[in-house]
């Protein structure tokens, strides 16, 4: 197997114990990215020269005796939603397409501090709106299982990158099911953290109260040490929580006895494509095997969620994004008579069809007259969604869904119609509202087409989910499987 | 018959904070400054930045809060305010729209010996915006430049009730906040520099009616004199209006200082829809019971508080301890005075009197003027001991006043004092008397202003520097 396609883990050992150099994973990783990348396109920027000097610089250390951190010297790739200084981040969008932030996310900082190797930023649904990476304003990203198919969205370069060996590791951003929905549809793992353990700060808004960056990786014992870098209190984001995080390597032990599954009745129901569902099934009895019990449960506000998050998003989304006026930075519209004129040349200009049909239906939903009968009642669904799940977790470790309906859909297949795609969210949306952690795990292949497993667990509880996807993976190996791409 | 009509107006005021750093990040609150130094990422609203509360403009607000009797929220958040204007950053306002720090306070106004209480809806806490610079008018200028120097700088909201009946109340209104903020020193209070601004809602009704006019919203008014002068005109304008049989429209006007008169700016249809919602990247603020009582603890003594304890310890009149009171320095530099000369009386009539005559005359603070307190005093202990006549202390006050110089050293350059010598004097006393033998007849006649006149001579003689007490006794003496 070349280099690329192993486990960060298992290259910090080969590079502590100095049978690799840095330099030579990093040369690995840009060299499948030019054999490959042609077809995937997973990339919107690279960093080839930055990502070298930082591999050799990590070779010194090695060479000094210096004790290196779990992550130095492994590869991963940047959302490009992301804010990483000196270095262009567009959100997909023509209207930060020469954006050059000034400043460094929370996250980018950690990962520098861990010297850990940025190889690029990857392409997305432009400002992380949409479910596969159609709405890029630059490309679409492929399905490395099958290039006709979208690799997912909002995060699909990201997934696409991990899946076809581009990078090891990547971040990714989830506000509605943007780092689970493309890990599903790519066959590799992608965790949405709990809201408020990950910071925010440097992450390009889209909805501020349901996003959070997020880890992708090929296996749960990366996944755990990458979320060991990028969590923790931040004094910038006030959303963050104080308290610290475990390490989440230390919840990797191999067995699942007396675990309490919940499976949410409301996520198998009809929609949900019945070979998705023998998936899920399976992948339970599988559990079920190594110990744990599963029982039906009921998430009765469920139905509710799809709407409740195409108000509050888009609301948010609405005033996040009034900024990208052309005054301060990024695309300005020649030609324009007044001030006025010069927003909306901007705007109309600058901005894709997805992201001005949220921005229309955010500002109407909170507009004089309609907030109480959607932006209010959407509030209070969300608690609603919310109390569904802590009532859930009063009986269960957690919960397990299917990630999707269906395995990935052909490119251009829903993009005439928004409402079916906003569908293919349908089971990761309330997890978002209800600020609960959610990781997304290769459980199956229908057509030689990846499914995903969704495991749920109460605020905070990343630890339990991890340790069941890594338990599942000791005792499967849908994870290990590698798309063909010659 | 004319109908009479009453006044009724509201004020909200805006009170920037004088932290040292913004609400929301670490950039600087100083004044001034090249455009666009004092700013970073999060005050200028760059992509995936965010705000963090400055705890400082927190405990300002509620300082002021207690101070205007209100009462304090257990349980505020911030709303976004959202309108498009290139001077905020983010095109939204980081305000409060329910849920206010505080709420229901009042403070009192003294108007011609009348105490009224003014009822105050809410103080809130906001981010200030930057703001636009043209080459030449708003109009005409071929583009707009904009300095976000002040966006984010910490802008408190202070809303009172409808409780004012005049433009001069609303003036004693602002005056009273301004001398109660200063005191708690949260802020310049510099309406010039657009630390303290306020805008009106006037309306006026019939008397006796119980329901409101409608009413306009009255902006742009940068001075206490332009507040009572834009009020003024306003009601006018409201009153002529109904007068001719026509209505008020519901609107918003700018007062032109130069015209003097108020312009109409937008009508309430024209009026923004702000979409306030919650702010999501601030968590809803649990404001800690025990902290708002020690701040409740640490607040200072307020002008009232100064007014009355001058009355009961230094038996000054309720107006001159009103003056004295009504603004920070001032008092202080009073009670620096008493403690050089122990006379509150005395210093109370020279810093009302002559020292409020040269302030206004000079339009100046008394932080800006080189007079210290001892030097007062030196002075008032000089007029005491009768070196120099009250009448040529004031002549010395002003040189004082001016080049700060002490009293003894003016006196002693322009020889200004006082003849307390009756050898001296008793010349001179009888040389007026030989030379004015008709008017010290008068005078033994019973025309007693005709020792005024002798008195005035002996004065005239000695270029006002004789003793006139002295110069009484003497003249009475030789003249029996
Ligand atoms: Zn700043």
């Amino acid at each position: 197997m070349e280099l690329y396609y192993y486990p960060a883990h298992q290259l910090h050992q080969m590079l502590v114990k100095k049978e690799i150099k840095a330099e030579e994973i990093c040369l690995s990783v840009l060299n499948r990215v030019s054999q490959v990348e042609d077809k995937i396109k997973a990339f919107i920027t690279l960093t080839h020269e930055q990502a070298l000097a930082q591999a050799k610089k990590v070779d010194e250390k090695i060479a000094r005796k210096e004790k290196i951190s779990p992550l130095a010297g492994i590869p991963i790739a940047i959302k490009d939603n992301i804010c990483t200084e000196g270095l262009r981040t567009t959100c997909a969008s023509h209207i930060l397409e020469n954006f050059i932030p000034p400043y460094n996310a929370t996250v980018i900082n950690l990962l520098n501090q861990a010297d850990a190797v940025i190889i690029g930023k990857t392409n997305l649904d432009e400002f992380a709106m949409g479910s596969s990476t159609e709405n890029s304003a630059f490309f679409t990203t492929a399905n490395p299982w099958d290039l006709a198919r979208v690799p997912g969205g909002s995060s699909g370069g990201s997934a696409a990158a991990v899946a076809a060996g581009e990078t090891i590791l990547a971040l990714g951003s989830d506000t509605g099911g943007s780092i689970r929905q493309p890990a599903a549809f790519c066959g590799v793992l992608g965790l949405k953290p709990t809201y408020g353990l990950v910071s925010r700060f440097g992450l390009v808004a889209f909805a501020s109260s349901l996003d959070q960056i997020g880890p992708f990786a090929r296996n749960a014992e990366d996944l755990a040490w990458l979320l060991n870098v990028i969590s923790g209190h931040d004094p910038l984001d006030s959303t963050s929580r104080v308290e610290a995080p475990p390490d989440y390597t230390g919840f990797l032990v191999d067995h699942v006895r007396g675990l309490r599954i919940g499976v949410p009745r409301e996520y198998m129901l009809e929609g949900i494509d019945v070979q998705v569902k023998q998936v899920i099934n399976q992948a339970l009895a599988k559990l079920t095997a190594l110990g744990a019990t599963a029982e039906e449960v009921s998430l009765p506000h469920s139905k509710y969620a799809l709407p409740t998050y195409y108000l509050i998003a888009p609301a948010e989304a609405s005033s996040n994004l009034a900024r990208y006026d052309g005054v301060r930075y990024g695309f300005r519209a020649g030609n324009a008579v007044d001030m006025i004129d010069m927003f909306k040349k901007t705007r109309s200009q600058g901005f894709g069809e997805e992201v001005k049909r949220r921005i229309m239906l955010g500002t109407y939903a909170l507009s004089a007259g309609y907030y109480d009968a959607y932006y209010l009642k959407a509030l209070k669904v969300r608690t609603l969604i919310k109390q569904d799940f802590e009532k859930a977790f009063s009986s269960f470790d957690v919960l397990v869904s299917p990630v999707t309906p269906t395995p990935a859909f052909k490119k251009g297949e829903k993009t005439g119609d928004p409402l079916q795609m906003y569908m293919s969210d349908i089971c990761t949306l309330a997890i978002n509202l209800a600020g609960i952690p959610g990781i997304a795990i290769p459980a199956g292949f229908i057509n030689g087409l990846p499914v995903g497993m969704q495991l749920l667990g109460k605020p905070f509880s990343e630890g339990i989910l991890l340790q069941v996807a890594h338990i599942f993976e000791q005792n499967t190996d849908f994870h290990l499987k590698k798309p063909d791409l010659k | 018959m004319v109908p009479e009509y009453e006044t009724v107006i509201g004020l909200e005021v805006h009170v920037e904070l004088k932290t040292n750093s913004k609400i929301f990040c670490n950039s600087t609150t100083a004044f001034g400054g090249e455009p666009n130094t004092h700013v970073c990422p999060v005050c200028l609203g760059l992509p995936g930045v965010l705000p963090v509360v400055n705890r400082k403009a927190l405990e300002y607000t509620i300082r002021t809060a207690l101070a205007l009797n209100c009462e304090i929220a257990g349980f505020s958040k911030f709303d976004r305010k959202n309108y498009y204007y290139p001077d905020m950053p983010k095109n939204y306002q980081i305000s409060q729209y329910d849920l206010p720090f505080a709420q229901k306070g009042h403070l009192n106004i003294e108007l011609n010996g009348n105490i009224r209480r003014i009822g105050i809806t809410r103080v809130h806490l906001e981010e200030d915006t930057g703001k636009l610079v043209h080459p030449a008018t708003i109009t005409t200028s071929p583009y707009s430049l904009v300095d976000y120097n002040r966006a984010g700088v910490p802008l408190m909201e202070i809303v009172s009730e409808p409780d004012l009946r005049s433009p001069e109340e609303a003036r004693a209104y602002l005056e009273k906040l301004k001398a109660i903020i200063s005191y708690l020193d949260v802020s310049d209070c510099k309406m010039e520099e657009g630390s303290l601004r306020c805008d009106a809602n006037v309306s006026v009704r019939l008397q006796g009616k119980e329901e409101y006019g409608t009413k306009t919203e009255i902006k742009n008014m940068n001075s206490f004199k332009s507040l009572q002068r834009a009020l003024a005109y306003e009601v006018e304008r409201q009153i002529e209006v109904l007068g001719n049989g026509g209505r008020v429209i519901q609107e918003t006007r700018a007062w032109d200082e130069g015209k003097g008169i108020t312009l109409s700016m937008r009508s309430k249809e024209e009026a923004h829809d702000y979409r306030y919602f919650p702010e999501p990247d601030l968590v809803p603020l649990v404001i800690d019971r025990q902290w708002v009582e020690e701040i409740r603890a640490s607040l200072p003594e307020l002008p009232d508080a100064r007014k009355t304890r001058y009355q009961r310890d230094y038996g000054l009149s309720a107006y001159d301890a009103a003056r004295l009171a009504a603004e920070l320095e001032l008092a202080e530099f009073f009670e620096a005075c008493v403690k050089c000369y122990p006379q509150p009386k005395m210093v109370s009539n020279w810093i009302n009197g002559e020292l409020s005559r040269l302030l206004n005359l000079h339009n100046i603070n008394i932080n800006a003027c080189p007079l210290t307190p001892p030097q007062l005093g030196a002075l008032l202990e000089l007029i005491e001991k009768g070196t120099i006549s009250g009448k040529i202390a004031k002549t010395v006050f002003e040189e004082m006043f001016n080049k700060g110089k002490d009293p003894a050293q003016i006196i002693q350059e322009k020889g200004l004092i006082q003849i307390s010598d009756e050898d001296a004097l008793i010349k001179i006393v009888n040389e007026v008397i030989t030379q004015n033998q008709k008017v010290v007849d008068d005078y033994r006649a019973g025309k007693d202003r005709a020792l005024a006149f002798l008195v005035g001579q002996v004065m005239k003689v000695t270029r006002g520097k004789a003793n006139p007490e002295l110069v009484n006794r003497l003249l009475k003496e030789k003249m029996q």
